[in-house]
């Protein structure tokens, strides 16, 4: 335990060792731990970036969506609208075309029962004249009573 | 114990003993006696603890300069986050207790602490191991701790007593420096109160730097080999809780020579204190 030389060896090497620490060991290490920090701190910040960019990107999302959905509505509404439309005119078509067929049916029948009716009253003219001329042949001159029955005729 | 023949305070004598080297009586070769390294005086050398601080110095400066050279920002691996721990925890010291701005201060506290925490560490290698190794390789004293030397502790303090010194005339100027040894605290007719009392709380810092830790290592050194003394058998009881316990003051006692180093620095930045 006597103090010696070592004393003077020792604070050498103490300045030696603070040395090469200070020149080759403390600057490398606290830079890279300068620069993780930042890489950290700039990792943070873009996460947070990324996560409002996303939040916007939703947002839009979101309104297009919605805008996507008005416009289908729309068209949905425009098509029922443009199919009641065709339904209606198809209706007055076929209305229009019922009336003027029925009116067609009308007219023939009205034809037919006309000339049914002709046929009808010259057949019973004639029926008549037959069964009157039967009846009176003797009696009755045809020409005399020619008047009368063309009266008849007209009358039926 | 070396041999049966030696007394319990032989025993002691020879375990706090030095590998002083130097000149005696015309040749140089190394002490056998405590009575031997006394009469060499002054320029002798206690090659155990040059030794020893040397390997431990190499070994943390190796280590953290293997880091140091791949240190990248990437994710940090083994014996690189490790050094990052430690770093950060040395530079977070030194933010706390160092307002100035100074290349120095942080790399010497990062010295002092891992050099001084790897010297007290020796302390627990059993007390035995070293010197009976040494005794065989021919070398009759070794002393593995070199923080149980005062050389070596006060060698530390007087280091960190000249960066004061330095940086109390680089930061205040020598007129400044002398201005605080002599006009503080009682103005300039208190002058030769004044001095005796900044000298001596000049002289303080490194004397309580160099005695607080010798003191706690050679304590702690000292209990060990009273341990040692015991039968083999009931060794453990002791040694094992007192190891234990002295991890905590291998460590305090480090960071404790680290932060007054801070502190010293700090003060000797500072104009008034």
């Amino acid at each position: 335990m006597n103090i010696n030389a070592t004393l003077l060896g020792q604070t050498i090497m103490f300045a030696m060792f603070v040395w090469f620490c200070m020149k080759f060991v403390w600057p490398p290490i606290i830079a890279a731990l300068e620069a993780r920090k930042k890489q950290i701190a700039d990792g943070l910040a873009a996460a947070e970036r990324g996560k409002h960019d996303l939040e916007l990107a939703a947002k839009r999302s979101a309104e297009v969506l919605r805008e996507a959905k008005e416009k289908a509505a729309e068209i949905i509404s425009a098509g029922d609208k443009r199919a009641s439309e065709i339904v209606e005119e198809a209706k007055a078509k076929a209305e229009v075309e019922a009336s003027n067929i029925l009116a067609r049916a009308n007219s023939e029948i009205e034809q037919e029962v006309f000339r049914a009716r002709e046929q009808l009253r010259t057949q019973v003219s004639s029926v008549a004249l037959a069964g009157a001329g039967k009846i009176l042949s003797r009696e009755i001159d045809a020409k005399a009573h020619n008047d009368l029955l063309e009266k008849l005729v007209a009358e039926i | 114990m070396t041999t049966e023949a030696l007394t319990s305070t032989e025993y002691i004598r020879h375990h706090l003993q030095n590998l002083t080297c130097g000149m005696h009586e015309g040749a140089l070769h190394c002490a056998h006696s405590a009575e031997e390294a006394k009469e060499m005086g002054f320029w002798a050398l206690n090659v155990d603890t040059l030794g020893m601080s040397l390997v431990l110095g190499v070994v943390f400066l190796v280590l953290f300069r293997s880091v140091a050279k791949r240190a990248a920002e990437g994710v940090p691996t083994g014996a690189q986050n490790f050094v990052e721990w430690i770093i950060e925890f040395i530079d977070n010291s030194v933010r706390g207790s160092f307002t100035g701005r100074s290349a120095l201060v942080a790399p010497l506290a990062l010295t002092i602490f891992i050099w001084i925490f790897l010297m007290n560490l020796m302390d627990l290698i059993p007390v035995d191991y070293v010197p009976q190794l040494a005794e065989h390789l021919g070398l009759g004293h070794f002393k593995v701790v070199p923080s149980t030397d005062p050389n070596a502790t006060i060698g530390m303090a007087i280091g960190v007593f000249f960066l004061v010194i330095f940086y109390s005339i680089k930061i205040k100027g020598l007129g400044g420096f002398i201005g605080e040894l002599t006009l503080q605290p009682f103005g300039k007719f208190g002058l030769p109160f004044n001095i005796f009392l900044e000298v001596v709380n000049l002289i303080a810092k490194p004397v309580s730097l160099a005695l607080r830790l010798f003191g706690n290592m050679y304590a702690g050194e000292m209990i060990f080999i009273l341990i040692a003394l015991l039968p083999f058998y009931l060794q453990w009881t002791l040694s094992l809780p007192w190891a234990i316990f002295h991890i905590l003051i291998v460590t305090l006692q480090a960071f404790i020579f680290m932060t007054l180093t801070i502190v010293y620095l700090d003060m000797a930045h500072q104009e008034h204190h």
